[in-house]
């Protein structure tokens, strides 16, 4: 279009420096924090196809109905669920510029990360201590890597979670606070959603006969 | 970890004969030094212990002049904590020539012993040293060499061609830049402490496992490619970003420089790549410290597994490293043929097109597992696919010159060489890629030929008509004409005669990674091969001689203008070397090749009217972080578990202080624009104030 406008031999003089520093670059954090979060998603896309290949590789091993129990995990399931929407509320207030409802709501989806990650350190610690460890069989170094990968990031989300509450109280919902804290939101989501697939493909399928 | 325990509590009990005091000692100090002893340190090895002695008083000598010329300030706030992208550039420039010169004397060191080690004549490295030494070639080649100089052109030259002031995250570019380097000074270590991985570049088990490689090696190798695979990763996120919300406004997606689509390619690249090699090798990790089975040959394991998600991630990188050197022919191409790029709609689908293909390929890599002959044709034909794109690219470089105003400048003898070099090895590409014969031709010297054939045609040569290129931007002046041609010709002859010899040899059937040979008929391939890498040393060698006569004849060859080729992107519209700011005004696109579009439409420079800018401050973070991270990686190869844990809660508690800081930027005063842009003007006038260089 401006090529066939030097064409024509337009008269106006053509403009090649904004002279009044009228264009200012876009923050690319949300954007770039995304970016972030899809090459994540790859490394948790590699645990889940490694689970997918030795998911039934028991090597006359226990298998995931030996193990599962069902009720806790649906327990943690829905702790790291309510989290969500909880981290969701923190965002509502954060957009009302309420900064103490901001706090509770982070500070009660941090407790339920906590209760998630507790939940999940004590399912780790039953299964190794009935010989159920990551060295047992390809489907239990697939099944640990998988879940304690996750449970990595519940718990780099925690204390990235805590670091931003002191960071909202000592400077306040600035506009660099607001991105952090929609960064995490990401990220809390994301984990959130990581989760689903892990509750439907190692849990649920693995309790399958 | 259970092996390790086993050889822990071995030594325990054996020490716990004489007396209990020694057991606690013992103890003590494998806690904190864990597998390291003086024994780590190879004494015992003239080879090793002379290279060691030549780095030490190399090092300590550049240390002493460092001091002396007390460049200790300037280079810590002007270079290491700089987050200019322009600094980094370089700094990323340096490193990987830094890192070719080890890489390379890896590569002369296998030729000469491979010429030598035929029949009685066992050469003169040990199997287990020659082993370390392909290996350590092939992982520094393409991490720490090919990876930093295309990351180093790109840091340098994107935000230059989109008419931006940096990238879009400056203190992550600065925290990349030093974690590629943590990674680079942990292979370096491996050489005088310890020993390197004997594994091949991409340590496939179960060969690499605990079970067969108990040493150290492979543990430096994962910490190593773990440490600066953050810093791709990270970089590549930076640059995505830079390009999609920083470009001049103006500047479609379709106005972009060439160089920019394919740097935009490669960085998608390397975010939906690097992290299968992060999560595979951290799988390996697992194995060897942890016991779990994923790659193992028991327990219901499969090594195969760990070669299948390698190469995918394998595979992309080839194009990670190939896709900036087509844009730099791209760009080179057209400036010094004083043409628009033939066909730059095509040249833009064909580099889209390769880089969703590569993704699609890496089964090629391993016919031989045994996939079947469905899968095996799929990946075939997709390999095979690919080189219409990439023939499509070609034939628009040729179109390009095709009634064009060819200069036979150095950047173009590069660029000629490449494409005579890179059509062979493409062509002997599509050959492995029929399944077929690469069952004859798997893991054969015909294989290293192919791929040294596109790496050094493609990316060594793209990567060396880049430098040239774009040296006068980055320094101020341009390379010497005799010594660049010089480095052309032996680079180029050097390599036919150094890998000619090897597709004979691998038709015949010889076999990579052999360090002895019976059949005294192989012997006069291997002396010619030889012979073409003493060439290629030369070609070094002159690339060296030609920095250094040019810094000394830098004011006959001052680019004052800064656009010394008469080019076409926006980054030849700053002076040379660019001001901190790049642009004072953020120019307005209106055509592809803006600065080619202003120079023929009457754009007049201002020189007045200047307002503050707005830049980021430079941060130690980066660095410290990334000196922490090599302590980590040290720390964990050797299995010394305190200095581990401590240095890993020292990253992240520094990371953490890091983020308290909300004090980033600051404003370059109106003031001191006016003094660099005054500075401009009196250099286009020609009496700029002499033997200034901003190096």
């Amino acid at each position: 279009m401006s090529s066939a406008a030097v064409m024509t031999g337009d008269t106006a003089p053509p403009v090649f420096l904004d002279l009044k520093g009228e264009h200012h670059p876009k923050n690319g954090t949300l954007l770039g924090f995304w970016l972030y979060l899809m090459s994540d998603c790859l490394i948790f896309a590699v645990l889940f196809a490694c689970y997918g290949v030795y998911g039934r590789s028991y090597a006359a091993g226990p298998s995931g109905a030996d193990l599962f129990d069902l009720s806790l995990i649906a327990v943690a399931t829905g702790a790291l669920l309510l989290s969500s929407i909880t981290y969701g509320f923190a965002m509502i207030a954060m957009q009302m510029r309420k900064k103490a409802q901001v706090q509770a709501w982070l500070a009660v989806t941090g407790l339920l990360g906590i209760a998630f990650l507790g939940i999940e350190i004590y399912e780790f610690h039953h299964l190794i201590h009935l010989g159920a460890g990551p060295q047992r069989s390809a489907f239990l170094s697939s099944f640990f890597a998988l879940v304690g990968t996750h449970g990595l990031h519940v718990l780099f989300g925690v204390i990235w979670l805590v670091v931003l509450m002191i960071q909202v109280q000592k400077i306040g919902l600035t506009g660099a606070n607001q991105r952090r804290l929609m960064c995490l939101s990401m990220f809390w989501h994301f984990l959130d959603v990581v989760w689903i697939g892990v509750f439907t493909f190692v849990y649920l399928m693995g309790v399958l006969p | 970890m259970n092996h390790t325990l086993t050889l822990l509590t071995g030594a325990v009990s054996a020490a716990a004969v004489p007396a209990s005091a020694d057991v606690d000692t013992s103890t003590l100090t494998s806690l904190i030094f864990g597998r390291l002893s003086w024994n780590s340190f190879p004494f015992h090895d003239p080879i090793i212990l002379g290279t060691f002695v030549a780095v030490a008083v190399g090092g300590i000598a550049l240390l002493a002049l460092i001091t002396k010329y007390k460049l200790w300030g300037t280079l810590w706030r002007d270079w290491f904590t700089s987050i200019d992208h322009k600094k980094i550039g370089i700094m990323y420039m340096i490193l990987g020539l830094v890192m070719l010169l080890r890489g390379f004397a890896d590569a002369i060191m296998m030729r000469l012993h491979q010429a030598m080690a035929f029949g009685d004549n066992l050469g003169y490295l040990p199997p287990h040293h020659y082993d370390q030494i392909f290996t350590a070639h092939g992982v520094i080649m393409i991490f720490f060499v090919a990876m930093p100089l295309v990351t180093g052109l790109m840091n340098y030259l994107v935000p230059l061609q989109i008419g931006a002031r940096d990238v879009a995250f400056p203190f992550l570019n600065n925290f990349s830049f030093w974690m590629t380097t943590a990674g680079a000074v942990l292979v370096m270590m491996s050489l005088f402490v310890g020993e390197f991985a004997m594994t091949g570049w991409l340590a496939y088990p179960p060969l690499s496992g605990a079970a067969y490689s108990p040493g150290v090696g492979v543990d430096y190798y994962i910490w190593a490619l773990q440490i600066a695979g953050v810093g791709t990763l990270l970089s590549g996120v930076n640059l995505i970003v830079t390009i999609v919300k920083m470009r001049a406004p103006g500047m479609g997606l379709m106005q972009m420089p060439v160089f920019t689509w394919t740097a935009l390619c490669t960085n998608v690249l390397i975010v939906v790549s690097f992290p299968v090699l992060t999560a595979v090798l951290a799988l390996l990790t697992l194995d060897r410290y942890v016991g779990t089975n994923f790659f193992t040959s028991d327990l219901g394991g499969n090594p195969m597994m760990y070669v299948n998600l390698i190469w995918i991630w394998g595979h992309p990188e080839v194009y990670i490293l190939i896709l900036p050197c087509f844009g730099i022919f791209s760009e080179v191409v057209s400036a010094l043929c004083g043409k628009r790029l033939f066909g730059y709609s095509s040249m833009v689908y064909a580099t889209v097109c390769i880089t969703i293909l590569s993704y699609l390929v890496w089964l090629h890599h391993f016919f031989t597992m045994g996939s079947g002959a469905s899968v095996n044709s799929f990946f075939g034909i997709t390999t095979m696919i690919i080189s219409i794109p990439t023939g499509a690219k070609i034939f628009n470089w040729l179109f390009t010159m095709y009634r064009g105003r060819i200069r036979f400048e150095v950047p173009m003898l590069w660029t000629l060489g490449f494409m005579i070099t890179f059509v062979v090895g493409g062509m002997t590409g599509v050959l492995l890629a029929v399944p077929p014969a690469d069952f004859v031709l798997h893991n054969s010297l015909f294989l290293v030929a192919h791929f040294h054939n596109v790496i050094i045609g493609g990316v060594v040569f793209g990567l060396f008509a880049g430098m040239t290129f774009w040296f006068p931007k980055a320094f101020g002046f341009k390379l010497d004409d005799f010594w660049g041609k010089m480095s052309f010709w032996f680079w180029f002859a050097g390599y036919w005669f150094a890998f000619t010899p090897l597709y004979v040899l691998g038709l015949m059937g010889v076999t990579r990674r052999v360090s002895h040979f019976d059949d005294p008929s192989y012997q006069i391939w291997f002396q010619i091969a030889a012979f073409g890498a003493v060439l290629i040393a030369i070609g070094i060698a002159s690339f060296l001689i030609c920095l250094y006569v040019s810094f000394r004849r830098r004011e006959k060859l001052r680019d004052t203008t800064g656009d010394p080729w008469d080019a076409r992107s926006l980054e030849w519209s700053t002076s040379s070397p660019p001001p901190d700011y790049n642009f004072a005004f953020t120019p307005i696109v209106r055509d592809n090749d803006a600065w080619w579009d202003m120079k023929r439409h009457g754009f007049v420079r201002p020189t007045s009217g200047f307002t503050r800018i707005h830049m980021p401050k430079n941060t130690a973070a980066g660095i410290i972080l990334a000196g922490l991270s090599t302590v980590c990686g040290f720390a964990l190869t050797w299995h010394m578990w305190p200095l581990a844990v401590l240095s890993l809660l020292a990253i992240i508690g520094y990371a953490i202080g890091h983020s308290f800081n909300y004090q980033r930027d600051y404003y370059i005063p109106v003031e001191e624009v006016r003094t660099t842009e005054d500075a401009r003007s009196a250099l286009i006038a020609g009496n700029g104030p002499q033997g200034v260089v901003h190096v």
